[in-house]
Formats: structure tokens, sequence, C-alpha cells
């Protein structure tokens, strides 16, 4: 600890040297800190607590396909089961499919459930009155109306494809949820069975069910249960929880795992490179002043421990600098639009905090281990011989 | 005069490990840019190489894809006998009805399940695909429940082995045969009877889409206004190369995530590079006096330098290169946003995308280059002999 304001002088002698290893190292640890991030809230991460409560049951064979509606009632029964909310996937096209912004869901839903089930979402008493009341109305969600300049009582079409007929449907409400899913638009379930009731079709289906369980803990004999019962229909089931749902969705984006884990790896690798190299090169210029200070009674212990303090001090610094960034690119990407649900409360949780740290660290004193033993061992007169 | 490379390519290889250190970080930033594009340039290249210039893909009007599109038997058998549509050898015309679904398997990268497209043939359906190849086993027979997967579904997803069995719809399919097709998105299809899969989804009279092959150039294009212009049909038609050549912006995301992670670990490494030629200017300042006094001028000095930075950048490039290069060949998947289905492909690392990596290269060696040249350059003669 005595040797701590020595160890600041040397990590400033430099100081250009210092500022660009400090800033080398800060960018590539705020990279790894983001993706450190992301993964953690990919695969370590949890759900919400209103979502903990929540299962979705889909077809077994795809989400493509729909099951019988009378399986609602019969989720119902199951032990364990508060609310049960019927969704249908509209698809459609809204203005022109060719511009992907334009792409959004919509969903048919039974909308006096959709509030049972969904408890987090927010939105004022008398637009969900509006919305209740009026069987061809909708309600999107906050980032969706912002979107598209959406507000109450303005008119949406979206011409249909799956379904021979097309929406004509007036916003009711704007909401937010609770889970971080802002952009969908919902709309009453009943309007899509009246549509196709007129084009004589008297099938009732549903693509998928929204289950709110009465506790977290039940929901896996829930999921184990319902997929029981229906096993042997002609619409097996497959039930998971809302949060693993979501996560199924991020295959589409590749292997996303191993996409993480080796841009983490070039990175991490990278930083140990940067760093070694700026410590090799600044204990190569001293060995001299190595030679000196063994000469005033340094030990060799105290050497090794001044060279791999101020190799740990910079890029402990160069982290800290990398965190703050990190934080900031977190904010940006929680703004961006979201395929998935986590990257809308992307932010650099403690554990992640705590291990970019302890990797920064890590980094500073593995990257010095080798110049500073071999400074350390040197013997005096070589040292203070040694001509760079 | 300009003082030669050979000096700068001595001195980098007197100071090798700062210099292999340095080139490996730039070659790790290199390498993860051309890693993504390897990912999104053999996407390009699987969609590209599919589809066949005379065939023209006709869904449901507004349908952005054929999973959405409901296209009854009866619009197929009014526009079979178009003008313009080829005849095969039975002189029936060459136009095929077909049916697609998207079935969940769980697959090596993805054991919690990915989407797979399922698709119905007539034999003219089969008979229009003439480069399909048999691998293994047999063709469906018509009537029967029977399938004849993609060489890279057969690959990538364990419960779809030739002599395997897929249960869904309303019974047990048999996997009979594996398929290969030079046009690398058929590789991800799953191939069966139109008939029995319409029958078994229960859609005998609602069926996907029909693909239809013209006689010729000219009435390619005669034929694709027709059927657009057909106010009875009420279809879109477009030409199959048109429809795979959409899907390539699945990999817009990767290629985004690639670009910009490659750019901030750029600008990393370009502060380490910047780093290391501060290092050589300072350890070889009396050999810049020693130059100066040669006669060689400020301007030959700040070249020199320069050149180096470059040189170390070039050679970080090129090991960004041998990094990436085991990845090329490597299969993986991707989420396509039209077929709501994987599509396999393999990585590419093309020596367009080579050439791209070099010049991401040099600019990082150009810009952590230029600084230090100048501070090289700017050295008085006398305190540059002096300098110890």
């Amino acid at each position: 600890m005595r040797y701590l304001s020595l160890i600041f002088k040397n990590a400033l002698r430099n100081r250009r040297r210092s500022f660009l290893t400090v800033s080398s190292l800060a960018i590539s640890l705020c990279l790894l800190g983001v993706m450190m991030a992301l993964y953690y809230a990919l695969f370590f991460g949890g759900p919400s607590p209103a979502q903990a409560r929540r299962l979705v049951t889909r077809h077994k064979v795809s989400i493509t396909f729909t099951m019988p509606i009378y399986y609602r009632d019969q989720i119902r029964k199951v032990d364990g089961v508060e609310e049960v909310a019927t969704w249908q996937w509209f698809g459609g096209v809204y203005k022109d499919a060719r511009d992907q912004r334009n792409f959004f869901a919509r969903i048919g839903v039974e909308a006096d459930k959709l509030f049972q089930v969904y408890q987090d979402i927010e939105m004022p008493a008398d637009q969900k009155e509006a919305f209740l009341r009026d069987r061809a109305g909708c309600i999107m969600g906050k980032a969706l109306a912002n979107r598209f300049g959406f507000k109450p009582g303005d008119k949406v079409q979206i011409k249909g494809d799956i379904f021979p007929f097309d929406l004509d449907l007036t916003v009711r409400g704007i909401y937010t949820s609770g889970s971080g899913d802002d952009e969908t638009m919902w709309f009453h379930l009943k309007y899509i069975e009246e549509a196709l009731a007129v084009r004589g079709s008297t099938r009732s289906f549903a693509g998928t069910f929204s289950i709110l369980a009465r506790h977290e803990d039940l929901v896996p004999r829930i999921a184990r249960d319902i997929d029981a019962m229906f096993a042997n229909s002609t619409a097996p089931t497959r039930t998971e929880s809302e949060y693993a749902f979501g996560l199924s969705f991020l295959s589409f984006l590749g292997n996303v795992k191993a996409i993480l884990m080796s841009v983490c790896g070039a990175v991490t690798f990278t930083i140990l490179l940067i760093s070694a190299n700026t410590m090799a090169m600044s204990v190569r210029e001293r060995v001299r002043e190595v030679g000196v200070l063994k000469t005033l009674g340094f030990t060799n212990s105290s050497i090794l421990g001044l060279i791999l303090g101020e190799s740990a001090l910079i890029s402990l610094a160069g982290g800290a600098i990398g965190l703050i960034i990190a934080e900031g690119l977190c904010a940006v990407i929680r703004q961006g639009p979201g395929f998935i649900q986590q990257t809308k409360t992307l932010t650099i949780q403690a554990p992640v905090f705590a291990a970019l740290l302890g990797i920064s660290i890590l980094i500073g004193v593995a990257s010095a281990i080798i110049p500073a033993l071999s400074a350390s061992r040197t013997n005096i007169v070589d040292a203070l011989r040694f001509a760079d | 005069m300009a003082i030669p490379i050979s000096y700068n390519l001595r001195n980098l290889a007197v100071r090798k490990t700062t210099t292999i250190m340095t080139a490996l970080g730039i070659g790790l930033t290199v390498s993860v840019l051309l890693a993504a594009s390897a990912m999104t340039e053999g996407l390009r290249l699987a969609f590209e190489s599919s589809g066949h210039p005379l065939h023209v893909l006709v869904t449901r009007k507004g349908s952005t894809s054929e999973l959405s599109s409901n296209f009854a038997r009866s619009v197929y058998n009014d526009l079979r006998h178009k003008p313009g549509i080829a005849r095969g050898a039975d002189g029936e015309p060459m136009a095929s009805l077909e049916l697609v679904q998207v079935i969940n398997l769980p697959s090596v990268e993805s054991p919690d399940g990915m989407n797979v497209t399922l698709r119905g043939l007539l034999p003219v359906g089969l008979q229009m695909r003439e480069d399909m190849k048999l691998k293994a086993g047999r063709w469906f027979s018509q009537g029967r429940r029977e399938l004849v997967v993609g060489d890279s579904i057969a690959k990538r997803y364990p419960a779809a082995r030739l002599g395997g069995k897929l249960t869904f719809g309303r019974g047990d399919w048999e996997i009979v045969g594996v398929f290969e097709s030079p046009q690398m998105a058929r590789n991800s299809e799953i191939l069966a009877d139109l008939n029995q899969t319409a029958g078994d989804f229960g859609r005998p009279e609602v069926l996907s889409s029909a693909l239809l092959r013209a006689a010729d150039e000219v009435a390619l294009r005669a034929l694709i206004n027709d059927l657009s212009f057909d106010q009875r049909l009420n279809v879109d038609a477009r030409t199959e190369k048109e429809h795979f050549a959409e899907q390539t912006s699945s990999g817009d995301l990767i290629r985004f995530l690639g670009t910009f992670v490659a750019l901030i670990m750029g600008v990393g490494s370009c502060f380490a590079a910047m780093n290391t030629m501060y290092a050589a200017v300072a350890r070889r300042s009396k050999e810049i006096g020693t130059l100066r006094v040669l006669g060689f001028s400020r301007a030959a000095i700040l070249g020199s330098f320069f050149i180096e930075s470059i040189l170390l950048a070039l050679a970080g490039g090129m090991l960004g290169i041998l990094l990436v290069l085991p990845l090329n060949g490597l299969t993986t998947g991707l989420g396509s946003n039209s077929t709501f289905a994987e599509i396999a492909f393999q990585l590419r690392v093309t020596p367009a995308t080579m050439m791209s990596g070099m010049v991401f290269a040099t600019v990082l060696g150009a810009a952590g280059g230029l600084l230090p040249a100048f501070s090289a350059a700017r050295k008085q003669i006398l305190s540059a002999l002096r300098q110890l």
C-alpha cells in the first residue's frame, strides 16, 4: 500500500502511452460489457414478476397451426390456472409490406381476458373502457403508437393475407407494459370470428393461449398437465413459460449463443494483447531503473508488486471508463427496435459489472506477469548495464 | 529520396514480440468483420443460387410470403391454362400447386426446436425441380404419409434422418428419401405429396401458392403482367428469383452487428497500433537523427513510419484472414424473414470479403500511424541524436 503513490507516478510517467492504453482498453471493455450484458439478459436473466406467472400454449407441430377454441375451457379447468386468454395472430399488411418498418404484431384477443392475464398492461381507465366497448376498436403499445403517430380516435386499416378479410379498426387506447412489449396492436378476437362467420365459416380456433397461473411455482406443473391433456388429440400442444416462449424466437437470429461467445472471446483476447504489449514496452524501458530500485533496497517481490500494480491500475481505469460507455450503449440499444424484449430493458447488471471489473484487473495482472517476473529477477549489475 | 521498405520490414522483424501482438490485435478485429460478412455472403449465395430463371411464383394478392398466402385450388385450375406457360413432356402445362407449412423440430443448434418448411407437391412440382437429385432412399409416393427431406435438414435435424418418423397432421410420416439441390435454399425444405398434406392439415381446397414455368424470357414478363392484372384471380406474381432475392435481407441484423462490433474494436486496435508506433519512434530516435544527417528529408521519415504502420496492419489483416478461413464452408442456420423457417447455409470467405478485410486493416494502420509518423518527422536532428 505504501507504494501506491509510486505506482501512480509510474502510470502517469508516459502520459500519452497511458492515455492511449486506457482509451483502447476502455473501448474494448465497453464492447465486452455490452456483449456480456446481452448474454446475461438472454441466458441468465429471468422474467419480471408478472411475467413469471404466465404460460403460453401453442400447437405442438408449430405456432402456425391453430387449436380448437374449446381447449380454452379445458385449460381453465386445470388446477392452478387463474385465467386464460385466446390469441389469434392476424398477420396482414399495413400500408406497404416491402418496407419492414411497417411490420408489427397484430393480435386478436378476448379483450376482457387480456387485462386479466396481462395485469402489467397499464392504460388510462377511460381508454380501457372505450376499447372494451368497441368491438372494432384496438389498443397499441406506446412505442408502436409513437412510430406511426397514432392517437386515440385514429383509424387503422390492415389488409388481410392469412385471413380473407381486412381489418378496419379505431384506435381506442395506448398502453405501456411492464414486460417491455410496447409494440403490439391488440384487437377483439370477436372481430375475426364475426368476419369469418359472414363468409360462411363457423370454425372457431385459437392461435395460442396465454395462461395466468395462480403462483409462479405452479408454472412447470401446469405446463405438463396441459400438454398431457391434449397429447393424444388431433391437435397436441406445447406449453412453456411465456419467458421461454419469447426466447424460442431467438434462434431466428442465428446461433446467438455461439456468436456472442466468439465475439466476447475475440474482444477479451484483443484486450489482453493490447495490455500485454504496453506493459512489455514500459517495463523494457525501465530495466535500468529497476536496477536502481534494487540498489536502494527494494526486494524482488516489491518490484513485482510495483509493476503488476501499475498494470492493474491502468486496466482498471480502462474497465471503469468502459463500463460508463457500455451503460451509454445499452441506453442506445434500449431505444432501438427490439426483436426480443430483453433488449428493451438492457442494462449492466451487478454481476456483469463485477465480472467486468474483475476481468480488467485480471487482464492487467496477466498481461504484466511475464515482464514483471523477468524484471524482478534480473540481477542489479545486469540491470544497470542494460542498454536498450 | 524515399527510405527503402526493407528498412521497415527489418524493424518490424527485430521487434517481433511487439509486432506480433499488435498485428494479432488488428487481426482479431478484422476477423470479427470478416466472420460477419462470411455469414451474410453465405446467406446471399444460398438465396442467389436458388430459383429457376423462368419460374413464376403466384400467391394471393397482398401476401408477402407463401406461408401467409391462401391460394384456392380453383384459382390454380383457372390459371393453369394461361398462355405462355411451358408444357412438360406429357403435354400438360408446367404449373405446380403447392402447400407450404411450417413444422417445429429440434435442431443441433436449437434443441428447443426451430421452424422448418414443409412443402406439399404434385408430381409436376417435382418435375419442375429437375435439378433436385436423390441422395439416398426414394421419392415419396402419392397418397401416402411419406417425406423426402433436403440435405441440410437431414444433417441438422436429428429427428429428420432417413428412416425416421415425424408426427403431425393426422399420423406418422415416414422419411423415405434425402435430396440435394444446387439451389441451396431448397435443401432446407421437407417435401411431401400435396393431396396427402392438404388432407392432413384440413385444407384440401385452400393451399399456398402456384409455381409456373414460362415458355421463354418474353413469355415470362407477359405471364407475370397477365396474372397480376387479372382481377378475377386476385393474385400477385413475381419471378422465383425475386422471391429468393428478397429474403437476403434476413442477414441484415448480422451484417449490422458485425460492422458495429468491428468498428468499435477497430478504434481500440487503432489506439493500440498508435501506442506501438509511438514506442517505435521513441526507441529509434537516434536512428531518425542519423537518417536525417544522411540526407533523408522530413517527408521521407514521415512516409517511412507511415508505411511501417500500414505494413504492420497488413500483417494483422492477413492474420485476420487466416483466423476466419477455417470458418469457410461451416454450416449454420438463420431464420428467414419471409418463410418463418430456418434456412441453412454455408459461411463463405470470398476473395471480395478478404479484400475488404485488408482494406479495413489498412485504414486502421493508417489512422494509427499518422500521428506517430508526424512526431518522428518533426524531430530536430541534434536533439534526436542526443536522446538516450
